[in-house]
């Protein structure tokens, strides 16, 4: 397994393993050391992880006087969210105080049809390279995996005169389409594999009874793809949700995604810093990504993992 | 386990037969030519056209527009000539080489414990591999909350009484890096654990029974047994750590923005800089073309070790 074991079976090992439960009879109650130490640094490592999402709430929740006194662990006296509707109404970045509502909004218009389309084009994809090959096929998969680690600077700038060639430069289409190119090795490799563990059988006795290319896709091949739609999914909201280098070079100033608004409020900001508004905002914009997170569970697990190579 | 692991060219035999496919290479097979022409596309204008422009405009003098003559080495030589660059490339290896071992030594004492027949084990897996599903500017600016030194945990720290505690890592020119290393962690290290738990689970109880029968300490049957039987993951995961480190840029914007001074800039930050801002593109592109080179020098070694040498057509 190891020796055969590809980039893509390594991942998809971790996809179906990593859901497992551990193996063997449930632990008994007993308190030996081996348990206490195991547990203590579990613990440890779990506050590590805990810390900060425990201080962006509560530093959003706290008034900038309370935050003047100086102690983050502190929970908050009076709890109000008067620093989130500020955050989300009337944040400033420069001149511009609309807060961080418009790139929600912007984020929105960008996640969903980019979503839509990159799962659609990399099925169609991955669902020609394994029942409908033609020559050349499986050199374009192979360029299209190998450019998938390649540093995105690399591209960047000839992407951005294309845009501007096509007269897209800086709206939402080219965001879009960018989103669209960038899944597109990840999500065909994942379709790829998937569909090459479907039996063949079905898509032969499709033909021999006269379907073609697009009804056997629709009509058998979609029906069976659920569980890699729902990972593909999960996979392209959060990574496209969470992108900032696209948005920050083919939006434009008035398409800014959340990610790029966010850290102009807070970086780019002038005046006394409000800690508040900054944290509430940092709250906003991981909200979506946490959503989806913790409602998907293991099915996230499984999405990561498919996601290996996307790096 | 076997029927998990689908290779790269599954499903090469069950390909329908098609005879005339040399004849008549366009018109054969056209509605799947058609369906992969987005892809057939992507490939040729953006992996391939986009690199070989970005190649060939590295060599010119092109500064506001894309239009310099040809200058051979020059943007290279003043590329390296730049402190601004020196110091990307220097900080970009030292932090990787940390996070590299960091990351996977993180995650694999992590998957251990997990994997140690614990009780609420799915919550800690979920405490531990949430960081990741947040995009690294929020990362980054959280942390930089945290260890902002006037309000943050070095004065909590100072408040309740331990007045010497010193923790301005995101001012301190010398510690930036780790600065940035605490925030990289926290993001990546859940899911290194995620990959290092699945290939734990992947090794056979057996080995388990066997090593335990011979009397090998628990810590030896890691090291020595379970770790080299782990190969498959540690390469899948060594691939995805250092592929990403090189494309480091948001956390550091969020988290430091390359300061204080250019004491934690990196060359995907330089680059950006020089395209977007600094008005001088073939030193982007230069810059561009070596972060390029790095990932080629990262991936053909592996590439060979898992395509190459054993027959296998990718």
């Amino acid at each position: 397994m190891s020796q055969t074991s590809t980039m893509a079976g390594a991942s998809r090992v971790a996809a179906t393993n990593a859901v497992q439960e551990a193996r063997g009879p449930r632990p008994k109650p007993f308190f030996t050391p081996r348990k206490i130490i195991i547990y203590s640094l579990l613990v440890v490592f779990s506050m590590y992880y805990l810390f900060p999402l425990y201080v962006m709430f509560t530093t959003s929740l706290k008034s900038m006087p309370e935050i003047r006194f100086g102690n983050i662990f502190a929970l908050p006296v009076a709890p109000n969210f008067d620093a989130w509707v500020k955050a989300w109404t009337s944040a400033c970045t420069g001149l511009n105080c609309q807060g961080l509502a418009p790139g929600f909004w912007n984020s929105v218009k960008i996640t969903i049809p980019s979503t839509i389309i990159s799962i659609f084009i990399a099925a169609v994809n991955g669902y020609a390279l394994i029942n409908w090959r033609f020559k050349g096929s499986e050199i374009f998969f192979a360029i299209l995996i190998f450019g998938s680690f390649i540093p995105y600077q690399v591209f960047l700038y000839p992407m951005v005169i294309i845009a501007r060639e096509l007269g897209i430069f800086g709206t939402l289409q080219a965001v879009i389409i960018v989103h669209t190119i960038f899944g597109m090795p990840i999500l065909t490799l994942l379709f790829r594999n998937y569909f090459a563990s479907l039996p063949q059988e079905l898509f032969k006795a499709a033909r021999v009874d006269g379907a073609g290319f697009w009804r056997i896709f629709f009509e058998i091949m979609l029906p069976m793809s659920l569980p890699i739609f729902v990972v593909a999914l999960i996979l392209q909201v959060t990574g496209i949700w969470n992108d900032f280098l696209f948005g920050v070079v083919f939006a434009g100033t008035q398409n800014y995604p959340m990610t790029v608004q966010l850290n102009n409020i807070v970086n780019s900001a002038q005046g006394t810093p409000e800690y508040n508004v900054n944290m509430a905002a940092t709250v906003l914009t991981g909200l979506v990504p946490l959503a989806v997170y913790f409602v998907s569970g293991k099915w996230f697990v499984r999405g990561v993992a498919a996601g290996a190579v996307k790096g | 386990m076997a029927d998990a692991a689908v290779p790269l060219d599954a499903g090469a035999e069950t390909t329908v037969n098609r005879p005339s496919l040399l004849k008549r290479i366009l018109f054969n097979n056209l509605p799947a030519k058609i369906a992969a022409l987005p892809m057939m596309v992507t490939v040729l204008v953006v992996f391939v056209g986009c690199t070989i422009w970005t190649i060939y405009y590295s060599f010119t003098n092109s500064k506001l527009l894309p239009t310099g003559k040809f200058v051979g080495f020059d943007q290279y030589e003043r590329l390296f000539a730049t402190s601004r660059w020196n110091v990307s490339v220097t900080n970009l290896i030292a932090y990787g080489a940390m996070s590299l071992v960091f990351t996977l030594v993180v995650g694999f004492i992590l998957a251990v414990l997990i994997d140690q027949k614990i009780r609420f084990e799915s919550a800690f897996r979920t405490i531990m591999l949430y960081p990741f599903a947040l995009s690294f500017i929020v990362t980054g600016l959280v942390w930089q909350w945290i260890m902002n030194p006037t309000l943050g945990l070095q004065t909590t720290l100072r408040n309740l009484g331990w007045t010497n505690f010193s923790f301005d890592w995101i001012a301190n020119p010398r510690m930036v890096l780790f600065a940035l290393l605490i925030a990289g962690l926290w993001h990546g290290t859940g899911f290194c654990m995620v990959l290092m738990l699945a290939g734990l689970r992947g090794v056979d109880e057996e080995i388990w029974k066997a090593a335990r029968i011979d009397g090998i300490p628990t810590w030896r049957t890691y090291v020595s047994i379970v770790l080299p039987m782990m190969r498959g993951v540690l390469v899948t995961a060594l691939v995805i750590i250092g592929s990403g480190i090189v494309r480091l840029y948001d956390l550091v914007v969020a988290l430091t923005n390359g300061g204080p001074g250019i004491s934690s800039e990196v060359p995907a930050k330089y680059v950006f800089n020089y395209m977007f801002s600094g008005g001088n593109i073939g030193q982007g592109l230069a810059g561009a073309t070596m972060m390029l080179l790095t990932v080629v020098i990262i991936m053909v070694p592996w590439a060979y070790l898992e395509f190459g040498g054993k027959g296998r057509r990718t």
